[in-house]
């Protein structure tokens, strides 16, 4: 079983193209502080707009779509693998991609939030219009739900992924989120579980009970994010993914009692690896790449991520094509190539979450043969690392969150919302 | 009695009989301030009636993003304002109000200074109280949250000769926001009464003390009187902006810190229920309005009144 991430290697033994990435002030992906006051009108003027519904897919039939030689990519900033050559940065994974296709990739990493991404181009899907991107990373969760409910993704053709049928783990294949993978196809996963600074416990933390530890009141960091909710629900031994209203109230009872208590310091929007590295909170709910590169990328920096006994939370972001793209061949094509395991050894060295292509693993033993010295241990303490390629143990171990309607989203937030805001 | 349309109404004087040519003019005045309103006014129009208009009928409807929003008479989310967050509003009420008197203790000494003793330096001050805020707000309140960490350079030396508590914070307190929004908006308090103070005739204060007024009662007296529209104008601007802020919120709060503006913010964009999130901008906006009008009619100046100049 998978307990902690590997001793961290210092700065100096990491491959240098790994500590580019790692060190570059990258922002906690999966954290969000919408500061977007700008878009607060574009979203207003985008919902009043438009009070039709409508769906335009329907049209679209792969039988008749052609490759076109253009592929308009969004996604997170620092998601995929990067060099930095003439002081022009590139991306080797995308130029092998035109190299071989002749597909030329236009990457844009506009993704900040799945919600604020949407915002940006659901008036054109509304309005039946191409968003003007072709490929997207969305994280499982009501976004990609809703977009998966009004039609405004392109179904998947497989017979365009043979190396998604062959290479992709058994864990990504078939997701509760998206059965059949009839619109997803993973682009890298990763776990939500506790994370602490060992100079201010006793000991390791090995149980998500410490979060709820009144040794700790006022040390306690957890999640303005709906992770929080599902984690509690593990600590009360509820399955998330089955977890019905009821549970949800008797989570969100956990919840309060633990704050009424004083034992939450604060509910984090981002920045909770600061106040772990700060010795604001000893403990505090964490995103598994988050803490191992902050590791690598603060000296002195020793923070440990756990994944709790009672279980952990897993996410997965997804490649996904919007309704109305206008290179869809083109964007089924480069998800195919990313399943390619060579490929995928090139993005796990720089990305460090999980991938979604265990067989990658021996290319990036393979690179580390290749090398020697410093580079040699970078790799390998990615090859070995669980948090990269975890096993079928590790997975059973893990648990989604549930699939939720907007009406129950709008319920899951009513009883959850109130405990983080107040 | 009943006064019909043709009945002169007694006392009432008739317009003189005017000469052609000074009508036309006339007309063409009338024409030329139409046609310098229509700028501004199409201005107000597209920017601020139409938005507001939009945010109305929003808080209005009901459906979902996916579905659309359809106009429903439906009031329910404003009742639900108050209801589910009572406790936001009024954090952000205090804190907006405690940030605005300590911003305008701490401005106006510091404007005054300035003003009347900054001589040639005058810019040179000004300059320097201005360069932080060059720096991004976000970046200047995060620095904040590294400065005031619980181990942090500001607090460990103190618990290390133990002057506070070991488990003393500053961070994740009501104190830490109200620093955090105090900070923010030191300089738009300090420049409008900057400006006021500018504007004072010097030989106002040498009158009141070649009347024997102390310096003390000449600033009582003459200067702040005369310095009112800035510190006026400076309180609306410093309050309206912090009771709206929840960026200092979201990084030096903690539990039970948690105020509109970050509410507002996740409803609109983490749980995409425009209606309520437009339902609590109204009401936020509403609640400032009456605050404002209030505080107008108390403490204004005929300047922004409407009234004539001082």
């Amino acid at each position: 079983m998978m307990s902690e991430k590997p001793e961290s290697t210092s700065a100096e033994q990491m491959d240098p193209s790994l500590i580019r990435g790692l060190t570059m002030p990258r922002m906690s992906r999966r954290g969000f502080l919408g500061l977007a006051g700008a878009g607060l009108l574009g979203a207003v003027a985008a919902a009043c707009g438009s009070s039709s519904s409508s769906s335009s897919s329907g049209k679209f039939s792969w039988s008749t779509a052609k490759k076109t030689g253009q592929l308009d990519f969004a996604n997170w900033p620092l998601y995929i693998d990067q060099e930095t050559v003439n002081g022009k940065t590139v991306y080797p994974t995308l130029q092998q991609f035109t190299k071989e296709t002749g597909i030329k990739v236009n990457y844009q990493e506009v993704i900040q939030g799945n919600t604020s991404f949407f915002g940006k181009i659901e008036p054109n899907l509304k309005a039946g219009k191409p968003t003007g991107y072709d490929l997207m990373v969305i994280s499982n969760g009501p976004i990609l739900n809703s977009l998966m409910l009004y039609n405004w993704l392109t179904p998947l053709d497989h017979s365009y992924l043979p190396n998604f049928a062959k290479y992709a783990g058994a864990s990504y294949k078939d997701p509760t989120y998206d059965p059949g993978n009839k619109y997803t196809a993973a682009w890298q996963s990763g776990f939500t579980g506790i994370a602490y600074n060992p100079k201010l416990t006793d000991g390791p933390i090995t149980s998500l009970a410490s979060l709820f530890d009144p040794k700790y009141a006022g040390k306690v960091g957890m999640l303005n994010a709906e992770d929080t909710p599902n984690l509690v629900m593990l600590y009360l031994g509820i399955d998330p993914n089955t977890a019905t209203e009821a549970d949800w109230k008797k989570a969100a009872a956990a919840m309060t009692k633990q704050k009424n208590e004083g034992i939450v310091r604060k509910y984090y929007q981002q920045n909770y690896i600061n106040a772990l590295e700060n010795g604001d909170v000893a403990i505090s709910i964490a995103y598994s790449g988050d803490i191992f590169q902050a590791n690598q990328s603060s000296k002195g920096s020793d923070l440990k991520f756990v994944v709790p006994t009672e279980g952990v939370y897993r996410w997965t972001d997804n490649m996904c094509i919007p309704a109305n793209s206008l290179h869809p061949v083109d964007a089924i094509t480069y998800m195919n190539y990313v399943y390619n395991p060579r490929v995928a050894a090139t993005m796990a060295e720089y990305i460090n979450y999980m991938t979604p292509v265990p067989a990658s693993k021996q290319y990036v033993i393979q690179d580390a043969d290749a090398t020697s010295g410093s580079n040699k241990a970078g790799l390998l303490a990615i090859a070995d690392s669980p948090l990269v390629y975890p096993d079928a143990a590790d997975f059973a171990h893990a648990y989604y969150g549930r699939n939720l309607s907007p009406s129950e989203y709008a319920t899951w937030n009513s009883i959850f919302q109130p405990i983080y805001q107040a | 009695m009943t006064i019909t349309a043709e009945t002169p109404i007694s006392g009432e004087v008739q317009p003189p009989k005017l000469h052609p040519a000074v009508r036309r003019r006339r007309i063409k005045q009338r024409f030329t301030i139409v046609g310098l309103l229509v700028p501004g006014g199409a201005w107000l129009a597209l920017f601020f009636i139409a938005p507001i208009a939009t945010l109305v009928i929003l808080s209005l409807s009901t459906g979902n993003v996916g579905l659309g929003w359809h106009l429903t008479y439906t009031w329910s989310n404003f009742s639900q304002s108050i209801t589910s967050y009572g406790p936001e509003f009024l954090h952000s009420f205090e804190f907006g109000t405690a940030a605005t008197i300590v911003a305008l203790l701490v401005s106006y000494p510091a404007a005054y200074w300035i003003a009347f003793y900054g001589g040639q330096r005058k810019t040179s001050y000004l300059l320097v109280i201005l360069l932080p805020f060059y720096v991004s707000q976000l970046i200047r309140t995060i620095s904040w949250q590294f400065i005031l960490a619980d181990q942090g350079i500001f607090l460990t030396p103190l618990k290390a000769i133990h002057l506070l508590p070991q488990n003393f914070h500053i961070l994740a307190t009501p104190w830490a926001v109200i620093g955090g929004l105090t900070y923010a908006q030191v300089p738009y308090m300090l420049l409008p009464i900057f400006a006021a103070l500018e504007r004072i005739d010097r030989s106002y204060v040498e009158a009141a003390k070649d009347l024997y007024a102390s310096k003390w009662e000449a600033v009582r007296r003459v200067v702040l009187p005369l310095s009112t529209p800035g510190i006026f104008a400076g309180v609306l601007l410093v309050f309206i902006s912090a009771v709206g802020d929840y960026v200092n919120e979201v990084i030096l709060g903690g539990t039970g810190t948690g105020v509109i503006g970050n509410v507002i913010n996740s409803q609109f964009f983490v749980n995409m229920n425009y209606p309520f999130a437009a339902a609590l901008s109204l009401v936020l906006m509403v609640a400032l309005l009456i605050l404002v009008i209030i505080y107008s009619r108390a403490l204004g100046t005929e300047d922004l009144m409407g009234g004539g100049t001082y």
